[in-house]
């Protein structure tokens, strides 16, 4: 047994390590406009990640990881407008995020607000902040030097500039800061899955008065998890702020929030891989359907959701390791019940 | 004598009219094995649930060692030392066995190690050696109440509480559940609630006789099932035996 899971974590660390060099490589074999494309499809897996966990570890049903995405974009903007595009703007674009979703959080989860009230909560916060971001064009509606802009949001935010570095970050530095990124935050979240912190989340997922009655604090065990669930989402928006050089209250929509949940449903609940695979291939479609004109996309993505819910309810990666291993179990294995 | 490990005084909650547990004094040496028993709706359940945080009471208080816990919330409550295991199986069903027990062990153990070594200890106890692996939703429902004691057994409580923990089990479950609380009993005090009078003489503590909200009787078996009141409030004018057929309806 320790023989097989020794076996294992190599295969694991190999996998890390050619993921690595894929990033690191990458640029060097892709012309720029490839390059573009990829680091969005790499940013917005890091939004699918921050749900995967949130949702298929912490049993928490987030209709709302947009709007921590959407705060890290604009609290990385605001922060790079007004005190340069260093470190410090993007940490406070995972903070803002991460102290909202802690607020939320304490609310909902000491509050006892249950499972199907959190999703239309979450959901409402986001459009609330689609609004108030709608509504705030004028000159009066700024932040420090920062213009919010309203409707046409936030133009010409500068590019993350790394410390030691003279000038920002062109296109492969990006895609090269992102994709480790993602893997930093993958691999962390892996890790943490297997403290004690990280049980006794997905215990509090199974059933959080058992967890209760053990002595875990159930309360303090979801806002914690749903606190680094917007970090991460945060990281994601500052991320694309930088991808695009651009914000506007779209990161807030209606779609943008019911996008992430098909990607998780569709990669599988329960894994960390499966929702960042769905989100990638998704977003591939839909590009790929933007280039024609003959069916609508929206109708498209309709059918996927459709045809995994009632075909392949476990969603792609749980589906796949079923096939390579019948008696394995993923890390968790509770997806079949949505808490 | 020494003091109480749990005692309640004046403890009740009601519900609209209803009083569920009206005021209940009881008192709780430390190494005991008590059984509660009643009708239906005699408030044995609910007094579980507020000794363990699960309801609160509206009137009167508990006191643990000394110390009042009611109005603790239940984390609170099981980290002073007792554990309950509720009426329907309560345990983390997407999960397999071990990783149960190990939630409950990483309580009581300092670390890692030592708590994935006492879940397998645990897990030969219970009588699921071979079953580690297995998911707990897949379980049949003893085996799934035997994973809820071992997680009781692995969290090493001072108290613990067992609401039905034979409850439809078959004739031979039921044995080996009534030796498993004696086993829990060596380390720690226990309180059962059960309906099953053949398997209260058969674990044979001290009875506490519950109906409506109240303590009606207490005392050694014998002298509880001889009660003329408890006759009359619980049995109604059936004879008491205790023979195996009642057992084996599972």
């Amino acid at each position: 047994m320790t023989h097989a899971s020794s076996l294992r974590s190599w295969g694991l660390a190999a996998a890390g390590a050619l993921c690595v060099a894929g990033v690191l490589l990458a640029p060097q074999v892709t012309d720029t406009f490839a390059l573009l494309a990829l680091t969005v499809y790499l940013v917005m897996a890091m939004l699918a990640l921050s749900l995967a966990f949130v949702w298929g570890f912490g049993g928490i049903l987030c209709f709302g990881q947009a709007a921590f995405f959407g705060l890290g974009a604009y609290a990385y903007a605001i922060g790079a407008i007004n005190f340069g595009p260093g470190v410090a703007a993007l940490l406070l674009s995972v903070a803002v995020p991460a102290v909202f979703a802690a607020l939320l959080g304490y609310f909902m989860f000491y509050g006892r607000i249950s499972d199907v009230y959190l999703g239309v909560i979450t959901l409402a916060v986001t459009l609330i902040l689609f609004n108030l971001a709608n509504s705030t064009s004028g000159s009066e509606y700024r932040i420090g030097e920062a213009l919010l802009g309203g409707f046409n949001g936030i133009p010409s935010i500068p590019t993350l500039t790394l410390p030691g570095h003279d000038s920002p970050l062109e296109p492969e530095g990006l895609f090269r800061l992102v994709g480790l990124l993602l893997i930093a935050a993958y691999v962390g979240l892996r890790l943490l899955l297997r403290t004690r912190f990280g049980q006794v989340v997905v215990a509090v997922r199974e059933n959080e008065r058992r967890a209760e009655l053990l002595g875990y604090d159930a309360r303090l065990h979801k806002l914690l998890a749903f606190a680094l669930g917007g970090a991460i989402a945060g990281l994601a928006g500052c991320l694309y702020a930088n991808w695009g050089a651009f914000v506007n209250p779209g990161v807030f929509s209606l779609a943008q929030s019911a996008q992430i949940i098909i990607w998780v449903i569709v990669g599988g609940r329960g894994t960390l891989i499966g929702p960042m695979i769905g989100c990638v291939g998704i977003q591939w479609m839909v590009t790929a359907l933007g280039g024609q004109q003959t069916v609508d996309t929206g109708l498209v993505l309709g059918v996927v959701l459709a045809a995994f819910v009632m075909l392949i309810p476990r969603g792609i990666a749980p589906t796949v390791m079923g096939w390579f291993a019948p008696r394995a179990r993923p890390v968790a294995t509770g997806q079949e019940r949505v808490r | 004598m020494s003091a109480p490990l749990l005692q309640t005084r004046r403890l009740g909650v009601s519900f609209g009219g209803v009083h569920a547990v009206r005021e209940v004094d009881f008192d709780l040496a430390e190494g005991e094995l008590r059984c509660l028993i009643g009708p239906n709706g005699a408030g044995k359940s609910t007094f579980f649930k507020m000794l363990s945080g699960q309801q609160l009471p509206d009137r009167g208080e508990v006191f643990f060692r000394g110390r009042r816990i009611s109005g603790l919330a239940a984390h609170q409550i099981a980290r002073l030392g007792i554990g309950i295991k509720t009426q329907v199986p309560s345990v983390f069903d997407g999960l397999d066995v071990l990783q149960n027990l190990h939630l409950a062990a990483l309580r009581a153990q300092p670390s890692e190690r030592a708590a994935r070594a006492e879940a397998h200890a645990v897990l030969e106890r219970v009588g699921l050696a071979g079953r580690g692996d297995a998911r707990v939703g897949e379980l049949a429902h003893g085996q799934r109440q035997w994973v809820e004691l071992g997680m009781i057994l692995a969290s090493r409580p001072a108290l613990v509480l067992l609401d039905e923990p034979a409850a439809g089990m078959t004739h031979h479950e039921v044995r080996k559940t009534a030796e498993l609380i004696r086993e829990i009993n060596r380390a720690s005090t226990v309180v059962v609630v059960e309906h099953d009078m053949a398997f209260i003489r058969m674990i044979a503590g001290r009875v506490t006789v519950f109906n409506r909200g109240e303590v009606l009787a207490e005392g050694s078996f014998d002298d509880v099932v001889s009660d003329p009141r408890v006759r009359d409030a619980y049995l109604g004018n059936k004879p008491i035996h205790s023979s195996n057929q009642e057992t084996d309806h599972a």
